[in-house]
């Protein structure tokens, strides 16, 4: 495949069974291998889609500067994409995510604030609400608002799934910003309005959610429930021991958010296949496993991972 | 019907700083007036006039109640009940 530039690859990545891991030939699991994008991650055809779309309405200027809160992969990206088409970016990212991530970034050039551990995301997305206040020359794209975010994948990672897998009976992806579930999800029903579209969500060590109070939480405003048809929290020892197993029964060598989805693709597969329904599970790889390699989760016990990614943003 | 409900730090003033109690109700309402029951105040942090908290997140055996049937969703003995605040990703 030839494209005229980085940019331009962006997307059509391959779709690949796993014969080993699906329980039987009528239930079949698909992997769609989002790691095979320029940085490496899922966050590049949002990236590129929400700089494209602030380009053509206006938003954007040459020379501008990009903020924007990240728990690391939408900030690479944005920074690969920044880079590329001329502006500066400040990412906005909480303390306690993996060193790679902060490495990446700098790598594309971006500039880091960091935000207090204490939080996660959601603190994130405060301290950047704050800076964008303070300066209103600068873009926030704002990823979890941002249409384009969603579109991306209703226009690119929906058809791609579709056209490669006609039979699709489940989709299975991560909730962070909610853009995939949403845009892929909304493609999906259009086109085949009983499949199932199926959230896996990461949860965290007790650190990430010490929030003062209760109405301090976040629901991304791309969020709509009714594209759902069911929402499952993984933990990091089933997320981690997933992620091992994608790796030793397949060869898929992914991050851990992917461990939590496979972990609710799997459930779902058994279930289908105690049921004697055929289902074509497709789940999302969101990233490939490198900036994860210093977190420990690919080596010693599962207790010896879980507690080394306690308290840290590890999807 | 004896359940175990994990408390998110936020929540645990309430509970005297138990991060798990054990609570009985055959359904997700019936738990969280036991909840309330044993641990006053703490109904009103999860529950407003519509339902649950907008920011609270209740999960049974780790999947999302609000797909289940919500409140009344059917709970049953040895079950699990996990309490989160919503967050972010990305």
């Amino acid at each position: 495949m030839r494209f005229n530039s980085l940019l331009d690859s962006v997307g059509r990545t391959p779709l690949v069974g796993l014969p080993t891991l699906s329980p039987s030939p009528d239930v079949r699991l698909w992997a769609k291998l989002e790691d095979r994008n320029p940085t490496g991650s899922v966050k590049d055809r949002a990236a590129l889609a929400m700089v494209l779309a602030a380009e053509k309405n206006g938003t954007l200027h040459p020379g501008a500067t990009l903020l924007e809160p990240t728990s690391g992969n939408t900030g690479i990206s944005l920074a690969m994409v920044a880079r590329q088409r001329g502006y500066r970016l400040i990412c906005v990212m909480p303390e306690n995510t993996s060193p790679e991530r902060t490495q990446m970034l700098r790598m594309w050039g971006a500039e880091i604030i960091y935000s207090p551990a204490a939080g996660g995301s959601n603190e994130a997305v405060r301290v950047a609400k704050d800076v964008a206040a303070e300066h209103p020359e600068w873009v926030m794209l704002y990823q979890y608002g941002n249409e384009a975010n969603t579109r991306a994948h209703y226009e690119s990672t929906g058809p791609e799934i579709l056209e490669d897998l006609p039979s699709i009976t489940h989709f299975v992806a991560g909730l962070g910003t909610t853009g995939t579930l949403m845009g892929v999800g909304r493609y999906l029903r259009e086109h085949k309005p009983d499949v199932q579209i199926i959230a896996a969500e990461p949860r965290y060590g007790e650190l990430v959610y010490g929030l003062r109070n209760l109405d301090e939480g976040f629901i991304p405003e791309l969020y709509d429930e009714s594209i759902l048809t069911s929402r499952y929290s993984v933990g990091p020892q089933d997320a981690v021991r997933r992620t091992r197993e994608l790796l030793a029964a397949e060869g898929i060598f992914a991050g851990i958010s992917t461990g939590a989805i496979l972990h609710a693709a799997l459930g779902i597969a058994a279930k289908a296949d105690r049921a004697g329904t055929p289902a074509d599970i497709a789940f999302i790889v969101c990233d490939g496993g490198w900036k994860y390699l210093s977190t420990g989760a690919y080596e010693g016990t599962l207790d010896d991972a879980e507690s080394a990614l306690e308290g840290q943003l590890w999807a | 019907m004896a359940v175990e409900v994990r408390i998110p730090t936020i929540l645990r003033p309430y509970t005297g700083g138990e991060k798990l109690v054990t609570v009985s109700g055959d359904s997700l309402q019936a738990v969280v007036a036991d909840l309330d029951a044993n641990y006053p105040g703490i109904g009103e942090r999860l529950l407003d006039d519509s339902g649950l908290r907008r920011f609270v997140n209740v999960y049974l055996n780790d999947e999302d109640v609000r797909f289940l049937s919500g409140l009344a969703t059917t709970v049953s003995d040895g079950d699990s009940i996990t309490i989160l605040p919503a967050v972010a990703g990305g």
